[in-house]
Formats: structure tokens, C-alpha cells, sequence
């Protein structure tokens, strides 16, 4: 592999495109944490008297609860005083539609390629976005609404749909359920809620996208997606950040429930800022996702692509309760530089003849540290459980890691679990290969790398597979040689 | 689990009458290897479920009921004929026996030629007569720091082999190391030290049997260095009875351009958990690991497996397979570490499980950790059941559904046995798996 360096030189110290900071006034509470600030989030949100006891009881669980240290990451410690828990861009009124939107944060969106409005909005795709600790606008409401779907912000679901957030909230993730689990449980800010009801298909791509902007303030965001008996929705998410040479902590939940015969697609885009080559900077990104399965013949599927984020720390999992359900995860997770990565998934087999199959896609670059941790966990009375897991890793660079820690836990004899994986670089034969039919190293190894990540890919939706790809490539760019 | 307070820790009690009496001939680096290695046992004690290493193995049975060695004037003797199932109809062999981790002289022999400089014997009888021997390599490849047992059995080091072989020297055959517990509560603290130097070439078989139903506990350390272009087999069969505890650790290094190969079969014991560190400590070394667990009853048999991959240009192949039944437990842990700059590494490693009843369970974790980058390193793991298809098959061709069952589990771990060369021993372990899957009453009588 013996690209000409000035071009790689040129390649790797590509900027970071979105890690601008838009200049916007905004309506910051003090520092740190405690009960007040807890009480002064929710009043802010003008939330009901069980959001801000359920937000109490789990700071408390919280406070006796300690980081976990067992992932293959290593940072230096966060100070949870030092973190501002809501930051929000100041509004002169209440928004009664999109026009009335800041130019700022429109312009903001545009820029990082969501534009929200009207005449410019993606066909078929309808967008909250988050920008900081609040949505500021959401697309395609009302058109969804005629179908019975609600497409909303958190708060705005918490303010007009209690009992459905009452009902659901916390039944997959409960606030007990891990220490950022429980951050976030306690100070989570906004995020998007989504009810399919029953046997709706929805028409169009729901999307949420996630901007952090003001300084030292962490995001934590909570999705809820509820699919009715019968229902059908695919939901994508996508995340950026500014540059800056301190890290930011972003920990969320996701929480999807699927009843009978529903299906949810789940997809992820995840850029946040990854930090610089010398690895100063980026965003600590603490997430708990998790579907359940809850009805029979039911479907959750994850699809994820992780290229951003100094640290990532995330485990989407799909419990199957349901018989005959099937969940699915895909992912693939870059780090180069100094970025880490410890992912992958949990399936927890309970109903019978439940299905899970796993492809994870791991690339390591430069000093980059990637690590699969999976538990498929079949349960006794999962009579007939099948879990297929592959997961491979690809070496860029002889300073980067790839580890795999699958663990597998059957009580049931009627199940079959396997378990496959395989680490490799791109040998000089491909390379060789490539080059002799006149492809350069560099486009020879995108062309490899793609073809690595393709079973994933083919699992995202249009739009966002092709900006994956795009994406994938200028996360890589510069590692080869 | 519960942690014993350390002032009522009879091992550590035992160690300071030990260390006045018995312990206090020793030679001075001897006595503070023991003194350092129970300090840490002191300090950190049995290991317990928290840590990541022991997660799904519990060993507070062990920890929390009293096993003695048994005093050194005691020397168990016995009629001959009781060991006679477990010699694999050899004559001929170099054979010591161990009975309840000491030494038997009655029992063991020496092949009427042994080549020169070549030493099989007793390690008991090494550190008496000639300590600076061992001085170098005793707990250099077994650090008593890395798990409580090891730090345990290198503190109390009484007895067990020691074997060398001079460059270029080979024994023919094998040598068998044979131990024996008898005895309820008896702890065997067993030390085996095989160091092969350069060229040389051997094969040692350790076995663990009970005579009687015994409730005894053996925590065993081997330590093997395997010098340049060398090679050493090294077979583990444990029988014990399924009242007994065992543990054991065995920790290998391979130097350059040599081979270990390594085959486990663990059929005995009602809590067994072997640890088998393999270090490929120069270019060009090799090694194999194969394993297979069978487990009836409330058996629970961990199988933790690490292969570092230390230097460029080294091979590793490892091939675990279990059969667990009724509400037996089985672990499988495999690690297969790449440090920086091991390149041109080629591992792989394979773990299958045939999990025969509700009842029981089975975790298995293999694991791969690489920081190297031109590597090829692959691992598969698999739980299963018998396949509907074959016992079709079967049956369709008038053969019955239990024995059908039972030759499908014995092809099953054929595909172990099958890889030991040596023919005495592939024999006694294929009469042994046969014995095991009729005990397991599932339509044996048929076969």
C-alpha cells in the first residue's frame, strides 16, 4: 500500500465539516447537579407532577450507584458537577409553526444538510431536531397525524400524550438499569416520541436530528417509540457535533416497544465530533438502547453505523419476549485515531422459537480501539431459539486494536446459538489486485472497505446508506498507507 | 460469595505451622517464594464471582469447607491392582504416582533405559537433594499472582514431577504422571515442572483418578517451558470422582520455532476449572489446544483457555467441545491475545457445545484481543442440540431413537479423541467418553 504520503498527509487533516458552532443566545441553567436543577428541568418543561418524582427517584438511584468500568475504554474521569444540564436556544415566543423558527438555527440545519424548511424538505423523510437540551422543530406533523401517528418532541408528548408516556416510559430501560441509564432517567431533556397505532404502516421515514452546540453542557435525549399491534415504522438518527478541545458527554436511551406483529427498523448515524488526531476533544457517547419484543411474531431491527464520538459505549439490545419474534442488529463502528469504541448487543431470548442474528462490522485505524462485547442469553423456556452472530473486524495500521468479547449463556436445549468472528487486514493481494486494474490504493481500499460494511449498509435506508458510505469513507481517509 | 476473614483462614493458619516446621529446611529463595506467594493468597483470597475471570464459576464450596494436606510421614500404600484400570494396559512406560499429591515410590516406575541427563522424578526428592536445579524456574512461567489457587498451591509446593530433558534429548513413548485422591478432605497441592530444552522432544500425560467415592480437592500447577525448536504433548485426562473439586493451571512457554500441543479431557469431579495459559514467546512457535468436557449430573467443569500471541510469525489452533447434560453447567472461556507487533499471527480457534437437557447450561465466552494488524485470527462457538435430520436418518434405517442419540453424541466427541496420536491413550479415552455417555443413561444399554 504505497500511496503517494503528501496525498495522505492531505487526506488526514481534513476537517471535521461539521464542528462549527452556531452563534446563538441561549438559556443556560447553573452548572452541576443536584435536586434543584432536576426541579428546575422539569419546571422548565412544565411537566406533570410523575415526570419530576420519576426523574427524583432515579437521580437518587443515581447518587448509589457507581461508573461502570468493566468496557475495554479507557478516558479520564468526568466531573458530573462540571456538566451544564440544559442549555436551550433562547425563543422570543412559543413556536406556533416553523417560520417562526430562528434564521440562526434554520441556517444551522441547512447547513449540516436537515433542511426544515417547508419548499426545501427531504421527500418522504419527516425530522425532529434537537438541537442542544430542546427540539426545535418538527416536520410533517400533521400529515402524520391524519394516520393516528404521533411524531412529536418529548416534551410536547409529555404535555399532550401523558398517559401513553406514563404507560411506556421506562418499561424497557428502567431508570435502575445502569448509571447512565439512571444520568439520564434524572436529567434528560428532550428527545423525540413516536406512536404508531395499530396496524398503521407508516408512510415515511421518521427522523431525529441530534445537534449539540453551547460549551460544556452534556445532551441526554430519550426516544420512545411505541409500534401498536400490526404497526410498521422505520426511524433514523443522526448526530453531529462542534470541535472543541474538551470533551462533552451525550448519554441517552432509547426505548422501543414492539406488540404483536409490529416491526421496528432502527437506524443510527452517529458522528459526533470523534476529537482530534492528537485524540483531545470529542463527545463521551454513554447510550442504552433497547427494544422489547412484546408481542408474538414481532420484529425490531437496529442498524448502526458509529464513526464519531472519542468514546462510544453503547449496546443496543432487543429483549424477545414475544414468541416468535426476531430482532436483528447491524452495525458497523470505525475509530481511527485516538477514538474507542465498546459495542455491540445484547439478545435476550425469553418467548419460543425467538430469532436473533447479529453481523457487526468493526474497523480499527490509527490508534483506534474497537471491541465487540455481545450477550445472546437464551432463557429456558425459549423452546426453539436460534441466534446467529457474525462479527468481523478489519486492521488499518499496525497501532490500532480490534477485540471481541461475545458471551453466550444457554439454558434452553432445543436453541442453537452460534458465534463467528474473524480479524484481518486488507492483504496485499487485494490491494495488488485493485491497483493492477488501474484503481489507485486509496480508492482500492475504500472499494474493500465498502464491500467490508456492505451486508450492513444494505440494511439502512436509502438516504442514509448512501450518506454512510460517504461518511465511512472520510472517517477512513488517511489511515491507509 | 463469602469472603473468609483472613485471622480463621485455615490455609493460612496451616502455612504458619508449615513454615516453623516442615517448610523451615527449604533454601532461603525457596522459603521467601512460599512467604510471598501466601501473602498474596492473604491478601486476596479465594477469587469470587465479581471478578470477571471467575464470573460464572463459584468456587465457595471449596473455600468454605476444610481440606488438609496430608501429613508428609503418611505415605499411602496399597495393592497395585487398584491402580491397574488407570496405566492404559503400558508396562513399559515411566510412570510416577502420586497418591493424594505425594509421592508413591511402590507405585511408580522407570523404563529400564532412560537417555542421559534426562530426570523423571519426584520434584520432592529435586528440592532435597538438588534445589539449585529448579531454582531458576520454579514459578517463573506460573506467577502465584494470577489467581488465588495459584498463589495457594506455590505456597505450599510439597510434591509433584519434575521433568527435563538435555538439548536434543527425547523420550520415547510418554512419561505418565498418574495422581490419585483417596481420601475425604484431602487437599493434593500438586506441582509439576517439565522443562525441555533446546531440540529436545517429549510427551507427559497427567491423569487425575479417585479410588473410592472420595471427596478430596486437588489444586495442581504445571509449569512447562519449551525451549527452541522442541516439542512437547501435553494430555490432561481428569476422572476424579464426582464428589471431588479440582483445580488446575497450567501454564506453558513456547520459545522458538518449537511446538506444544495440548489435549484435555475433563469427564471427572463435581467442580473442575482448568486454566491453561499458553505464551508463543518467540517467532515460529506453534501450538494446539484441544479440549473436551462431558458433563452428567450436577457437574460444573470450566474450561479457561489463554493464548498469548507474544512475538511475529506464530500459529495457534485450539478446538474445545462439550457435552452437557442433566443439570450439569459448563464454561468455556477461550482468550486469544495479540500484542503489538505480533505479526504474521494466525490463530484460530473453535469451541462446540452439545447441550443435551433443559436443565442445563452452558456460557461460553471466546474472546479476541488484537493489537496487531497484519494478523488472521478467526473463532467460532456454537451451542447446539443433536441434530433432528441425523437421528431421521437413523431411525429410518431401524435403528432406535436412543441408541441413535448415543452414537450421534459419541461421533460428536470422536472428532476430539480422534486427533490423539498415540494409541494407548486414544483407546483409554474413546473406553472412557463411552463410559461417560452411558452413565448418562441416555439409551446407553442400546450401544
Amino acid at each position: 500500500m504505497n500511496t503517494a504520503p503528501d496525498t495522505i498527509e492531505a487526506l488526514a487533516n481534513r476537517e471535521y465539516k461539521y464542528g462549527f458552532v452556531t452563534p446563538i443566545e441561549s438559556d443556560v441553567i447553573p452548572r452541576g447537579l443536584n435536586e434543584d436543577i432536576i426541579r428546575m428541568i422539569s419546571a422548565k418543561k412544565n411537566e406533570p407532577e410523575f415526570m419530576l418524582e420519576w426523574r427524583l427517584r432515579a437521580y437518587r438511584r443515581w447518587l448509589t450507584m457507581e461508573e461502570p468500568k468493566w468496557a475495554n475504554l479507557h478516558y479520564s474521569p468526568i466531573n458530573y458537577q462540571d456538566i451544564i444540564y440544559y442549555s436551550a436556544p433562547k425563543q422570543k415566543k412559543p413556536l406556533g409553526s416553523l417560520d417562526e423558527v430562528d434564521e440562526e438555527l434554520l441556517r444551522t440545519f441547512e447547513k449540516l444538510g436537515i433542511p426544515l424548511e417547508e419548499q426545501k424538505r427531504l421527500a418522504g423523510v419527516a425530522v425532529d431536531a434537537v438541537f442542544d437540551s430542546v427540539s426545535v422543530a418538527t416536520t410533517f406533523k400533521e400529515k402524520l397525524l391524519e394516520l393516528g401517528i404521533i411524531f412529536c418532541s418529548f416534551s410536547e408528548a409529555v404535555q399532550n400524550h401523558p398517559d401513553l408516556v406514563r404507560k411506556y416510559l421506562g418499561t424497557v430501560v428502567p431508570y435502575s438499569d445502569n448509571y447512565f441509564a439512571a444520568l439520564n432517567s434524572a436529567v434528560f431533556s428532550d428527545g423525540s416520541f413516536c406512536y404508531v397505532p395499530k396496524g398503521v404502516r407508516c408512510p415515511m421515514e421518521l427522523s431525529t436530528y441530534f445537534r449539540i452546540n453551547a460549551m460544556d453542557t452534556g445532551q441526554f435525549e430519550r426516544t420512545l417509540i411505541v409500534a401498536e399491534e400490526g404497526s410498521y415504522v422505520s426511524y433514523m438518527e443522526g448526530c453531529t457535533a462542534p470541535i472543541r478541545d474538551t470533551n462533552q458527554l451525550h448519554a441517552a436511551v432509547v426505548e422501543l416497544v414492539a406488540l404483536e406483529r409490529a416491526q421496528i427498523k432502527y437506524s443510527t448515524v452517529q458522528n459526533w465530533y470523534a476529537g482530534d488526531r492528537e485524540g483531545r476533544g470529542g463527545i463521551y457517547n454513554f447510550v442504552t438502547k433497547r427494544g422489547k419484543c412484546a408481542g408474538d411474531n414481532s420484529r425490531i431491527s437496529w442498524t448502526q453505523v458509529e464513526t464519531g464520538s472519542a468514546i462510544t459505549w453503547k449496546y443496543p439490545g432487543v429483549i424477545l419476549q414475544g414468541n416468535n419474534s426476531i430482532g436483528e442488529f447491524y452495525s458497523v463502528a470505525v475509530t481511527n485515531n485516538y477514538q474507542q469504541a465498546d459495542t455491540g448487543t445484547k439478545m435476550i431470548h425469553i418467548g419460543k422459537n425467538t430469532r436473533s442474528t447479529i453481523v457487526s462490522k468493526g474497523i480499527s485505524a490509527g490508534h483506534g480501539n474497537n471491541t465487540y462485547r455481545g450477550l445472546v442469553k437464551v432463557l429456558p423456556k425459549a423452546m426453539g431459539a436460534r441466534n446467529y452472530t457474525q462479527c468481523d473486524s478489519l486492521l488499518l495500521g499496525d497501532q490500532c486494536g480490534a477485540h471481541t468479547f461475545p458471551y453466550m449463556e444457554v439454558q434452553n436445549s432445543s436453541s442453537s446459538v452460534e458465534h463467528e468472528a474473524c480479524t484481518s487486514k486488507i492483504s496485499d493481494d487485494q490491494i495488488f489486485y485493485c491497483k493492477q486494474r488501474g484503481l489507485s490504493a486509496e480508492n482500492a481500499v475504500s472499494m474493500i472497505v465498502n464491500g467490508f460494511c456492505k451486508e450492513v449498509f444494505k440494511n439502512l435506508p436509502m438516504e442514509f446508506a448512501v450518506e454512510a458510505s460517504k461518511l465511512l469513507g472520510i472517517s477512513l481517509e488517511g489511515s491507509v498507507g | 460469595m463469602t469472603r473468609i476473614p483472613i485471622e480463621a483462614n485455615p490455609y493460612i493458619e496451616n502455612f504458619d505451622i508449615l513454615e516453623k516446621t516442615e517448610f523451615a529446611k527449604d533454601p532461603p529463595w525457596f522459603r521467601s517464594l512460599r512467604k510471598a506467594a501466601i501473602s498474596h493468597f492473604a491478601e486476596k483470597g479465594f477469587p469470587t464471582t465479581r471478578e470477571e475471570e471467575w464470573r460464572f464459576t463459584s468456587v465457595s464450596s471449596i473455600a468454605t469447607a476444610s481440606f488438609k494436606p496430608v501429613p508428609a510421614n503418611r505415605k499411602d500404600l496399597f495393592a497395585s491392582g487398584k491402580i491397574e484400570p488407570f496405566l492404559f494396559g503400558l508396562k513399559e512406560c515411566a510412570r510416577l504416582v502420586f497418591v493424594n499429591g505425594l509421592y508413591c515410590e511402590m507405585l511408580s516406575q522407570m523404563p529400564p533405559r532412560l537417555p542421559s541427563r534426562v530426570r523423571v522424578e519426584n520434584l520432592a526428592r529435586v528440592l532435597e537433594e538438588s534445589p539449585d536445579l529448579v531454582e531458576g524456574h520454579l514459578a517463573r512461567y506460573a506467577p502465584y499472582g494470577n489467581n488465588g489457587f495459584s498463589a495457594l498451591n506455590t505456597a505450599f509446593i510439597r510434591d509433584g514431577a519434575y521433568v527435563f530433558l538435555p538439548r536434543g534429548a527425547e523420550i520415547e513413548g510418554f512419561v505418565h504422571l498418574l495422581f490419585v485422591g483417596d481420601r475425604n478432605e484431602a487437599l493434593a497441592n500438586v506441582r509439576n515442572l517439565i522443562v525441555a530444552e533446546r531440540g529436545s522432544r517429549v510427551a507427559i500425560v497427567e491423569s487425575f483418578v479417585s479410588l473410592e467415592d472420595s471427596a478430596h480437592f486437588t489444586n495442581t500447577v504445571t509449569e512447562i517451558q519449551v525451549a527452541g525448536d522442541a516439542s512437547v504433548d501435553h494430555y490432561k485426562i481428569q476422572n476424579e470422582s464426582s464428589r471431588a473439586f479440582h483445580i488446575g493451571t497450567t501454564e506453558v512457554n513456547v520459545g522458538k520455532d518449537s511446538r506444544f500441543s495440548s489435549f484435555s479431557l475433563s469427564a471427572g469431579s463435581r467442580l473442575a476449572r482448568n486454566n491453561l495459559n499458553v505464551c508463543l514467546d518467540a517467532p515460529g512457535g506453534e501450538c494446539a489446544l484441544y479440549g473436551l468436557y462431558l458433563l452428567s449430573g450436577s457437574q460444573h467443569i470450566d474450561n479457561h483457555t489463554m493464548i498469548t500471541h507474544a512475538k511475529p510469525y506464530c500459529n495457534s489452533r485450539e478446538f474445545y467441545k462439550g457435552i452437557v447434560d442433566e443439570k450439569s453447567r459448563a464454561v468455556f472461556n477461550g482468550r486469544v491475545v495479540v500484542v503489538k507487533d505480533a505479526q504474521k499471527t494466525d490463530a484460530r480457534q473453535t469451541n462446540k457445545n452439545l447441550l443435551l437437557s433443559d436443565a442445563a447450561h452452558v456460557n461460553a465466552k471466546p474472546q479476541l484481543e488484537i493489537f496487531a494488524d497484519d494478523v488472521k485470527c478467526t473463532h467460532g462457538a456454537t451451542v447446539g442440540q443433536l441434530d433432528e435430520e441425523a437421528l431421521f436418518y437413523f431411525k429410518s434405517r431401524g435403528i432406535g431413537e436412543g441408541a441413535a442419540r448415543a452414537l450421534i453424541t459419541y461421533g460428536f466427541a470422536k472428532e476430539v479423541v480422534a486427533r490423539v496420536p498415540v494409541e494407548p491413550i486414544r483407546l483409554h479415552l474413546d473406553r472412557l467418553v463411552l463410559r461417560k455417555l452411558k452413565q448418562e443413561g441416555k439409551g446407553g444399554e442400546e450401544m
